[in-house]
């Protein structure tokens, strides 16, 4: 397979980056030696094999039979408030703050 | 005055109790041999003198009072600038969190402290922790104290130099797909990757979710076997922390390896592997073989297929995690007549070669078309590797691999051509992607006198037998063989 500059384009567009006109050829040649690589999982069957969803449920327990522990936790914690007191701190590191907000260029056009 | 080098964890701990130095002592030791070997080895990115003298402190306090010291009391270690450490920056190893600061600490440094430790500062990396040699950090690479010319490995390669060259006496390292592992093999050290889910990833800077851990470096396994004891256990601030409770390592490494089975998948022997690493590794199962443990072949049939795996996964969840950095909440931001143009002007010039590589790649095979062909085949696929280390386990108690197929290669010898970059995890992505623990330890050098990793496998949660295997290895002079 290879990959056109019109994909590397897309793809950076979807990415949200600004390639320069020499990192598009750059990446253009080295996605498609990578692409090529991942193309030998190709060689396996996998129509009967189920995606690996969760690490840890994948019955890798260290005995025969034996249940993962960590498969045993299935459920989720209470809901319960708890408080959160950083909202300056967090300010404090952007780029462009306006308490209690963000500041960005202009999103909406009227 | 004892050189840096020789400290241990028991060492330190002798030394504070028998008041032959205070903790405030041997933390400005360290400073001192930091200034004078970090020029050359670029191993840390900043330090925290305030808060590494307050912890110092705080434990020659305890002493003074005689109170019983908790386990990792006055003992200097490193960070990976990839976890969160209030008040001290934390660049990821890029240009796009070069000036931020983190609001709080990650769970992992909380222990840490709360242990005692004494945290000296941040370890370079590369950036986001993609990479095998910490060439790819936006603040230079890093120098492998054995041998200058060549490479730490990566990406934890900051937390490898920093223990190997004696600027800390313990590490925490990060690894996704080898990055504890494959720098410990490098520098010589033994470097453990938990259980996912074992160790908190709170505050941990995600590159790939599903195969993220948080682990130790150290110069023995002893002290490997510590940090873990003090950072392992369930925390509520991570849903994927497991809710197993964790043992004392310390007390688990001490049990006999006699009769224990030990599993040597040829797959890991084949073609690629550098001669001299395959005979140290070799060597290494006979030396656990004439420690009472039962050698047994096997195969895994699909750990060929576990670099194009990896490398799809971990893609596809970093161009996912990295959308955050976009110049609105924190670091990096070039201005834009638009949102859109902001966002896409500061990861342009925040981002590095190899992390917009990997969101390009990831954000490839997420895209509409390629989905199926991509990322739900190595979702499969990763799942008949682990199915691969789940049938190991029902014959095997553990699996003893080489960690790496070559010694540290030369600084600049494959940043031209990153697939060849990628396969210097080829060993060790396999047990990444099946979630379980592995450990590399040092198994001899080569002639040229690089060191040779041992890595060894254990199923889900059985850090401790892996810990165990690799302290009888070392007591039986592994590193020597």
């Amino acid at each position: 397979m290879k990959i056109t500059r019109e994909e590397v384009l897309r793809v950076a567009e979807l990415a949200h980056l600004e390639l320069t006109a020499e990192e598009v050829e750059l990446y253009r040649g080295q996605l498609d030696e990578i692409l090529n690589y991942v193309g030998k999982l190709g060689e396996l069957d996998v129509s009967n094999v189920e995606p690996m969803a969760q690490v840890l449920f994948t019955g890798t327990g260290s005995e025969p039979g034996e249940r993962d522990t960590a498969n045993e936790r299935a459920e989720l914690r209470d809901d319960i408030l708890r408080p959160c007191d950083v909202a300056e701190a967090i300010l404090a590191q952007a780029p462009d703050a306006a308490k209690p907000f963000f500041r960005v260029p202009k999103v909406i056009d009227r | 005055m004892t050189p840096a080098t020789s400290w241990t964890i028991p060492a330190v701990r002798s030394a504070l109790e028998a008041k032959q130095i205070s903790a405030r002592e041997l933390t400005k030791e360290f400073y001192t041999q930091i200034d004078r070997r970090n020029p050359e080895l670029n191993a840390y990115l900043a330090l925290s003198p305030d808060r590494a003298y307050a912890q110092a402190d705080r434990v020659d306090g305890m002493l003074a009072r005689g109170e019983t010291l908790p386990r990792l009391a006055g003992v200097p270690v490193a960070i990976k600038d990839v976890i969160s450490t209030r008040g001290v920056r934390t660049t990821c190893g890029s240009k796009i969190l070069e000036t931020y600061v983190p609001p709080y600490d990650a769970t992992a440094i909380e222990r840490l402290e709360a242990a005692g430790a004494v945290l000296l500062g941040k370890t370079n990396c590369d950036e986001f922790a993609m990479g095998s040699s910490t060439e790819n950090s936006a603040y230079g690479a890093v120098r492998n104290p054995i041998s200058l010319d060549r490479v730490p490995g990566g990406s934890s390669g900051g937390s490898a130099a920093a223990v190997a060259a004696g600027l800390a006496v313990a590490a925490i390292g990060t690894d996704t797909g080898g990055s504890i592992r494959q720098p410990g093999a490098c520098c010589g050290i033994p470097a453990m990757m938990p259980t996912y889910g074992r160790v908190s990833r709170y505050g941990l800077i995600a590159f790939a979710s599903s195969l993220d851990r948080i682990g130790p470096l150290a110069s023995s396994v002893a002290d490997t076997a510590a940090v873990m004891s003090a950072i392992a256990g369930h925390d509520t601030n991570d849903s994927t922390s497991a809710p197993v409770p964790a043992p004392d390592y310390a007390r688990e490494i001490e049990k006999p390896i006699k009769g224990l089975r030990i599993g040597v998948p040829e797959d890991y022997f084949g073609e690629g592997i550098d001669p001299e690493v395959k005979a140290k590794v070799q060597a290494g199962i006979a030396l656990l073989e004439r420690l009472g443990c039962k050698r047994i072949p096997l195969k895994m049939p699909h750990t060929d297929y576990a670099i194009a795996t990896y490398y799809i996964v971990a893609t596809a969840e970093a161009s996912s995690n990295l959308a955050r950095f976009d110049g609105v909440r924190y670091g990096l931001r070039v201005p834009g007549a638009t949102l859109l143009e902001m966002y896409r002007k500061t990861r342009e010039r925040g981002f590095g070669p190899e992390v917009k590589r990997r969101i390009m790649l990831g954000t490839y095979v997420l895209s509409a078309g390629y989905y199926d062909a991509y990322y739900l085949c190595a979702q499969k696929v990763r799942s008949l590797i682990a199915r691969d280390f789940s049938d190991a386990f029902q014959k095997v108690d553990a699996i003893v691999t080489p960690t790496t197929p070559t010694p540290a290669f030369r600084l600049g010898e494959k940043t031209a051509d990153p697939l060849q970059m990628y396969l210097a995890d080829i060993y060790t992505v396999t047990g990444s992607l099946a979630g379980v623990p592995g450990i590399s330890v040092p198994s001899g050098k080569t002639k040229a006198g690089l060191p040779v990793g041992l890595q060894i496998f254990g199923p889900h949660f059985t850090e401790g037998r892996v810990l165990q295997i690799a302290h009888a290895f070392e007591r039986a002079g592994g590193a020597a063989i």
